[in-house]
């Protein structure tokens, strides 16, 4: 029991998923990770709709002026401890979209990202790979108590 | 003696209901092919959920659920002692609004809506329960479940079409397919969560207790078909379990025009139908 209490995060991560700005390829290969062919589910990893109850967000597509204020408000619903997993070269660097007239840039121009996943698109075992990484690192910050702050 | 009692059945209850939704979890990935989670994993859902932080929409809506769970301990409670079924109904009922004001005091529009279609579900299985309790009450005269334990017969012999309007309704109390559209549990979203869309951290894990405790009492009222012989009555309220896991399986959502066509309907058609034979009859079995 003791070792379950030290290791509870890692044991049921619930993502929510957010699409800003994707071509959608990374988000398809996003839902294939919970489909039976690699299933997600096995980790205890659901994909709840709702940022209110879910520990991980998961980020494909790059930041624009429109999209800033929409991730600004599903991450400040997340409750604590939170991470943030962006997905493909776009959210980790604008992609190949870097610099067109509207793209700010990846995901860490907004908020703090804790794993990054690059590709175009990455197979849903890297991302698979880059969730549960983000849950270790979920458990680092519940046992530090250290929050996330927007930059 | 009874505080003994009282507290096994408070200590043991969610054990028996976690375990109920690890089985439900595993065999519904089995049926769709895949591995699934370990069978523990809705307590590993649980102690996740107690440890984060409380995000609330509107400060009294923990309360509400707070309200949810005790209701559904006090009828847990009521259906071990054998005490009066129509009020361990209403007592049932009370919990359940007290959810669905819950769900309307966050303000957001998908748990108003979710709320409205639950209140909805209300309409269509509340007959049924009351069909049910007056199946029983015309069959040994009395709304008291120790009274079944002077019957001579179990109660399915004369109401197999309530036991089969009781198996419809479960699959809307389980709030799985075909009639989940008003919260559906876990992956299948509808209506982002429907009525638990605001709950975080503490307030949804303690939904989630409140579940498993309402599923043993779901099964347990399944049980009192056959509630003489404690085998058979197990097998029926495990048949009735697998039954909506199997169904949820190989159904789509339907709107809530489809619940009122099928349950206003076919399902309290065939209670009543089911009534009347017995009040005709003269059926009696104690």
């Amino acid at each position: 029991m003791g070792k379950l209490l030290s290791n509870i995060m890692t044991k049921s991560p619930w993502i929510v998923h957010v699409n800003c700005n994707s071509c959608n390829g990374c988000d398809i290969e996003v839902l294939a990770c919970l489909t039976p062919l690699y299933d997600a589910e096995r980790f205890g990893v659901i994909n709840i709709g709702t940022p209110k109850q879910a520990d991980i967000m998961v980020v494909t597509g790059s930041v624009n002026n429109k999209n800033i204020d929409v991730l600004q408000n599903i991450y400040d619903q997340m409750p604590e401890p939170r991470a943030i997993v962006a997905i493909g070269a776009c959210a980790t660097s604008g992609g190949i979209f870097h610099d067109c007239y509207n793209v700010i840039g990846g995901i860490d121009k907004v908020l703090p990202v804790d794993v990054y996943v690059p590709g175009c698109c990455p197979k849903p075992e890297s991302i698979l790979d880059g969730i549960l990484k983000a849950a270790g690192i979920l458990e680092e910050k519940r046992k530090n108590k250290s929050k996330g702050v927007t930059v | 003696m009874i505080v003994l009692k009282i507290i096994l059945i408070i200590i043991l209850t969610p054990i028996v209901g976690c375990l109920l939704a690890g089985i439900d979890r595993k065999l519904t990935a089995r049926l769709q092919n895949r591995v699934g989670p370990p069978l523990l994993q809705p307590f590993y859902d649980f102690l996740k959920l107690m440890s984060k932080e409380n995000i609330v929409a509107n400060k009294n809506q923990n309360t509400y659920i707070l309200i949810y769970f005790m209701f559904i301990i006090t009828s847990i409670l009521m259906l071990f002692l054998q005490m009066d079924l129509l009020m361990i109904i209403f007592v049932y009922t009370v919990a359940n609004v007290a959810l669905i004001i819950g769900g309307m005091s966050t303000g957001s529009p998908y748990a108003k809506i979710g709320s409205h279609r639950e209140m909805m579900s209300m309409l269509s299985y509340e007959p049924v329960l009351i069909f049910f309790i007056i199946g029983m009450y015309m069959l040994t005269g009395s709304f008291n479940i120790s009274n079944l334990n002077y019957a001579t017969k179990p109660l399915i012999i004369y109401l197999p079409l309530i036991f089969i309007s009781m198996l419809f309704i479960m699959s809307v109390k389980f709030k799985k397919s075909p009639f989940d559209f008003s919260a559906s549990h876990h992956a299948h979203q509808e209506l982002v969560k429907g009525i638990f869309t605001e709950f975080s951290g503490p307030g949804m894990g303690l939904i989630e207790l409140t579940h498993w405790y309402e599923y043993v009492f779901l099964l347990g009222l399944m049980f009192m078909f056959w509630k003489q012989n404690i085998i058979i009555g197990l097998i029926i309220s495990i048949f009735a379990f697998l039954f909506v896991i199997v169904v949820d399986n190989i159904t789509a959502r339907l709107t809530w025009q489809w619940l009122f066509k099928i349950t206003w309907t076919i399902v309290i058609g065939l209670s009543i139908i089911n009534l009347l034979i017995v009040y005709f009859m003269k059926l009696k079995i104690v």
